[in-house]
């Protein structure tokens, strides 16, 4: 049992923090609510016991799923990139033109949209990749700022642009059907974005755990003197890892466009990029586990919305819940001192095996 | 003259630089003094969040003026104090932390929002006393200058002055000297017998107090209540500020009254049907730029330094090195 828990330490202690955010969850719904019951039954069951909010759950993790994959290829670089918001932003922005100002076949034009897309999210993410390695300037703050002018750029582009002016509201002019992704399950909003975002995952895990290139990108985030007397090109490395990053967010956005909304309608900037970062953190940077943690994410959300709409507490609730998640996970030393006790047990368990043979 | 010109050299236009740049100037300095010590704090949009929150919650329910500043300081404190022990002590990834922090203030303030108000809506708020604007005797009745620099809310002459007070704190006080030793070489710090921890950790809570006089401008100053998420980024553009000014006094300054002049001049043209996102983008660009000219120079002195040393034997180094940064001043 003992050695059990030290093989999958990590594992165990994300657990028990995802565990302390739920029951902390229990205990608000508890103090809050007037009907506590029926609060948390509508908190964590609302998303299975109706067709359409359980294809919410699913929806709302296919752009989350893209973000996370993003984040977690800079991340297993420790390039603090969070730019995936902005790159995901302009992507979609730049992809609607494309498609909105283009007439071919559907499957050609389906490909084309997102060859544009991933190429701008890739060129978002190049600029900071190349100011880090080249130069060493802040990713962090670099992609930040970046993130504020993808998103007035892509207003710009929208508003003045490529805007449906015959709509009461600021929204580009729609898509035509041949950009349209397919629905993959009739009366819901699911859509083949879902299958590519589940591709992109595997694609990740099998680039970063199966590839050189995928051993270079996490040598180099493990130790990057390291990797630099290894023979590793760690400039190329540092550049690949945020350009891929912004590849993989501007797919997400422009499949988020494609298959659900049908035009760009995003006035704010709709926080996919965030996300992405918690299910990153969560999923400890595993693209497959990313999926897992992308599916529980978007399923916490759904049933924070229903809790809203049924009962009488807010869906912010899961935003207090899954910053604690997040830092709980983060906090290295958390739990350490557990590991401590059970490594120094079985150290001299075994120190006793060993004089018995002897 | 076209409307638009004659509304820019307009008293009120400049009156409104000062308005909008004291919630950017204040986090900015704050995000500055945990920079120098070394730590890079993203989470003054929490910060200013949670003060921004406490100080009207406060307000409602005593009405006093003095414990609603109380409240908002101790709120924008007890957050980097939060963030330096999950740093520090928990040994957390500064930067996740820190978002954590922001979505849990994000989260955490419209909860509790609800809990006050019972309203669910996006537009709920919570009505407060705010601080007093102050008019300044003899200045405000000069002509141009009056309206522009009088008339404030007493944050923003708390802003400006703050500048002077950060400087004095980093370069003249040893707290100031600690901090900057830290920053620039926690092992040489260290060895002098600074405890590292604990002067990031002061670093730290020094952000949280600059963060919550901006927090409290926010939603006792700015306007008079709190609504939901209403940092609205300030809290990054504080970053870049502090990038761009090269987290010294002066040139946060400048940077902040940037930052001001575009928000401004973006809520001025808004109304004249000519697109504001590209001008409300520059200060963002401008400041990527300015983060690429600081690295490259600091790497083109750094590599300089780095052909002395093979170049040189060991006691002619450090005259070399003097050379060149006296070269660089």
């Amino acid at each position: 049992m003992e050695k059990f828990i030290l093989k999958y330490f990590t594992l165990i202690r994300t657990l028990i923090a995802i565990l302390v955010g739920v029951i902390i969850s229990i205990v608000l719904i508890y103090l809050i609510s007037k009907t506590p019951a029926y609060s948390l039954k509508q908190f964590l069951l609302g998303p299975i016991l109706s067709k359409s909010r359980l294809a919410n759950v699913f929806e709302n993790a296919s752009p989350i799923i893209f973000c996370g994959v993003a984040i977690a290829i800079a991340f297993q670089a420790k390039q603090f990139n969070v730019g995936a918001e902005g790159a995901l932003f302009l992507s979609a922005a730049i992809g609607t033109a494309f498609a909105v100002s283009t007439h071919m076949p559907a499957l050609p034009h389906v490909i084309l949209i997102l060859v544009v897309a991933g190429l701008t999210g890739a060129a978002w993410g190049w600029i900071p990749g190349v100011l880090k390695a080249k130069w060493g300037a802040s990713e962090l703050v670099s992609s930040l700022m970046m993130n504020y002018v993808a998103y007035f750029l892509g207003l710009y582009l929208i508003n003045s642009h490529f805007r449906d002016k015959s709509a009461g509201f600021l929204v580009s002019l729609p898509l035509p059907k041949t950009a349209w992704l397919p629905q993959i399950i009739p009366g819901t909003r699911i859509h083949v974005g879902i299958i590519l975002a589940v591709i992109f995952a595997l694609l990740g895990y099998y680039f970063l755990y199966h590839t050189t290139t995928g051993y270079e990108i996490r040598t180099t985030g493990n130790n990057d003197k390291f990797a630099r007397f290894g023979g590793i090109n760690v400039v190329k490395v540092v550049i690949l890892s945020q350009v891929i990053s912004g590849m993989i967010a501007g797919f997400g956005g422009m499949t988020e466009v494609m298959g659900i909304h049908h035009r760009f309608n995003w006035q704010n900037s709709p926080g996919y990029g965030w996300d992405g970062v918690i299910v990153a953190i969560i999923g400890r940077n595993h693209p497959i586990l990313i999926i897992f943690a992308a599916l529980f994410l978007s399923y916490l959300r759904v049933g924070s919305q229903v809790l809203n709409l049924m009962a009488d507490v807010p869906s912010e609730l899961v935003a207090v819940i899954q910053a604690i998640i997040i830092i709980l996970i983060t906090a290295e030393a958390f739990l350490s001192q557990w590991k401590y006790k059970i490594t120094m047990k079985q150290a001299s368990l075994e120190e006793a095996g060993n004089e018995s043979i002897a | 003259m076209s409307p638009l010109l004659k509304s820019i050299f307009s008293t009120g236009f400049g009156f409104a630089i000062l308005r909008v740049m004291t919630p950017i100037l204040l986090p900015a300095l704050g995000v500055a003094i945990s920079e120098l010590a070394g730590s890079v704090n993203i989470a003054l949009e929490g910060i200013m969040l949670m003060s921004a929150f406490f100080g009207v919650i406060v307000s409602t329910f005593t009405g006093s003026i003095w414990l609603s500043l109380l409240a908002g300081i101790t709120a924008g404190v007890a957050t980097g104090g939060i963030l330096a022990y999950f740093h520090l002590k928990l040994k957390a990834d500064i930067i996740l932390a820190a978002i954590a922090l922001n979505m849990f203030a994000s989260g955490f303030t419209i909860f509790m929002l609800y809990l006050f108000t019972g309203d669910k809506g996006s537009t709920s708020s919570l009505k407060s006393l705010v601080f007093p604007e102050i008019q300044i005797p003899i200045l405000k009745s000069i002509p141009v200058l009056g309206p522009i620099f009088s008339g404030h809310n007493i944050m923003t002459y708390i802003a400006l002055l703050a500048v002077p007070f950060f400087y004095v704190l980093v370069f003249k006080t040893p707290l100031g000297l600690r901090i900057r030793a830290v920053g620039q070489n926690p092992n040489a710090a260290e060895s002098v017998g600074i405890n590292v921890n604990r002067i990031k950790v002061y670093a730290l809570l020094l952000s949280g107090l600059f963060g919550a006089f901006g927090g409290l401008y926010l939603s006792m100053g700015y306007v008079s209540w709190f609504s939901r998420d209403m940092t609205a980024g300030r809290g990054f553009i504080a970053i870049a500020a502090s990038t761009l000014g090269g987290n010294m006094p002066m040139g946060m300054f400048w940077s902040s009254l940037l930052f001001g002049f575009v928000n401004s001049f973006a809520i001025y043209i808004a109304s004249l049907d000519i697109p504001s996102e590209l001008i409300q983008m520059i200060p963002y660009l401008i400041t990527i730029i300015a983060l690429a000219l600081f690295a490259m120079r600091k790497q083109m002195k750094k590599k300089r330094v780095d052909e002395a040393h093979e170049l040189y034997s060991e006691d002619v180094i450090s005259s070399v090195v003097k050379d060149i940064s006296a070269a660089d001043e």
